[in-house]
């Protein structure tokens, strides 16, 4: 997965405690992580310390980074002023894998975005170890 | 045996939509007042007190500091939090309670002053200035600048690709409970729309415009309930409680299961269930209308239309004034008030249309009317189904 470093980075930041921390880190380093249960096989999005379906202690998968658009919204006003430039585009995507996984969506015109469209997971560092996932056209 | 069948015996509204002389406490307090007053019972018969803050941190009315405020000394206290649905399961809990006796008489108590201290910057995130990183499941979705109608916009957007549901067809919604608001003279909007004047409103989160979004007000709201046997030395005729259910399908809008299918689609027919009633015996409905998509995906979850029907429903004028199914009868979230959580003001209208007391906005012989309340991102779903009689 490609990693924008992202030094200018303005917004907001997630605070990324227990398992949430070790998302983000391995998104700095490349890699989209989801769970995935060794005991029912159950996967999930986002990251906990047990497994929805069963309780026991879910593991770590790599996903490979490719999906569809399930929904999307174009932001069109918001009043936070990390988010001035408007307008941008959230979607929700269904990952090949079995989970959906919310993110923002860049590289396309906003009129443009269509659901079911494919798209390409990229990483985008908001400090030194960490970064979030935002998705383009594949 | 005296009857312990939990009925709804007083119901008060604080002022609205803008009171910029009250505080959120100061909310409650007004409307408990009026909903004690409103059935003539002695404020000491009270023992039961459920309540949840909607002023937020540090307003002093979460559900212990208002029964201290208030003076009830309960038997029997809930601080259910589920969002703007809370009052909705405030009534399944306290008609248990009632019914089991851990109590007599619940006063239900809802205030706030949002317009007054925010203004209106809840739908379009300007509350959030202070930069501080987003803690729990949120960090999912907030740092990449999610509104609250950004959320609501996704299921919308979803309901339009599978059903083909329009922008025109929700914008019904809006152009009928504002028809109601004009018979309220306290509504916040009040003159007439019409469905062009809904879709080119300002496009706020695709495909979400302005005028698909409620209003902003302060305001409260109360209830007395108590069981039947003492409701009959009171001053109202009693509303019977038929059926209360409520779900979770998620919290956050990014685990919502199906985004075309909110958790109605379980507690509503559980609530029939219990009522021994079915969608077609309801007069009235008295449902969120947070946003236009919030009742739709309502109405499909009810079992009011079938599934991705929704759009074509209210195009038939279901919804209206005179329709079969008039719904938001007070003018609604969309046009009247919604201080932040409005589940509080389904449960007063639908007594208020059950007593014959609405005025212009009566629907004609009442017997059953119907309170859906979503809380969260159509995340916490709460149905009461009340009556004018007694259950056979």
């Amino acid at each position: 997965m490609r990693v924008v470093r992202d030094l200018e980075w303005q917004g907001l930041v997630p605070a990324g405690e227990g398992e949430y921390g070790e998302f983000f880190a391995a998104a700095a380093k490349g890699r989209l992580l989801i769970q995935q249960c060794p005991e029912c096989g159950h996967r999930q999005h986002y990251p906990r310390a047990l497994c929805t379906a069963c309780a026991a202690v879910p593991e770590w998968m790599e996903a490979a980074g490719t999906g569809n658009v399930y929904t999307y919204t174009v932001v069109r006003q918001y009043g936070v002023p990390a988010f001035a430039e408007l307008p941008y585009v959230l979607a929700m995507i269904d990952l090949p894998e079995g989970v959906r996984m919310f993110g923002g969506l860049t590289g396309i015109d906003p009129d443009n975005v269509e659901i079911g469209m494919p798209v390409t997971a990229y990483a985008r560092t908001y400090d030194d170890t960490h970064a979030m996932i935002f998705w383009e056209p594949a | 045996m005296p009857s312990r069948h939990p009925v709804i015996c007083g119901i008060g509204l604080s002022d609205y939509p803008v009171v910029p002389h009250l505080n959120s406490v100061q909310h409650h307090a007004l409307a408990a007042r009026r909903a004690i007053a409103d059935c003539g019972i002695e404020k000491s018969a009270i023992d039961g007190y459920v309540s949840t803050s909607g002023g937020g941190p540090g307003q002093g009315d979460d559900a212990v500091s208002m029964a201290e405020y208030l003076g009830v000394s309960h038997r029997y206290i809930d601080g259910t939090m589920v969002g703007g649905s809370s009052f909705e399961f405030h009534v399944q809990h306290a008609a248990a309670a009632i019914r089991q006796g851990l109590c007599d008489t619940v006063l239900v108590t809802y205030g706030s002053d949002q317009l007054t201290r925010m203004g209106r910057v809840l739908g379009t995130g300007g509350f959030q200035r202070d930069a501080q990183p987003v803690a729990g499941a949120m960090q999912m979705a907030t740092p990449y600048g999610l509104p609250l109608v950004g959320a609501y916009a996704l299921a919308a957007r979803r309901h339009m690709h599978e059903f083909g549901t329009t922008s025109e067809q929700l914008a019904e919604i809006a152009v009928g409970v504002r028809e109601f608001a004009g018979l309220n003279p306290d509504a916040r909007y009040r003159d007439p729309i019409k469905v062009d004047d809904v879709v080119n409103s300002r496009m706020i989160a695709d495909p979400l415009h302005k005028l698909d979004c409620c209003v902003i007000t302060d305001g409260g709201g109360a209830l007395v309930m108590t069981t039947e046997e003492i409701a009959r030395d009171l001053s109202q005729p009693p509303v019977y409680v038929l059926g209360a259910a409520g779900t979770q399908t998620h919290w956050n809008i990014h685990q919502m299961p199906d985004f075309t299918e909110m958790g109605a689609a379980v507690c509503g027919p559980e609530a029939f269930g219990q009522a021994g009633v079915t969608p077609a015996d309801i007069d009235t409905a008295q449902l969120y209308d947070s946003f236009t998509i919030t009742v739709l995906l309502m109405l499909e979850g009810l079992g009011f239309c079938g599934r991705g029907e929704g759009g074509a429903y209210v195009e038939e004028g279901h919804l209206r004034r005179g329709g079969s199914m008039p719904t938001n009868t007070d003018g609604g979230g969309l046009s009247s008030n919604h201080p932040g959580m409005r589940g509080i003001f389904l449960l007063i209208e639908a007594v208020r249309q059950l007593r014959g007391g609405a005025g212009e906005a009566q629907v004609p012989d009442a017997e059953l009317a119907l309170a859906c309340g979503s809380g969260g991102w159509l995340s916490a779903i709460g149905t009461v189904i009340v009556g004018k009689d007694r259950p056979s």
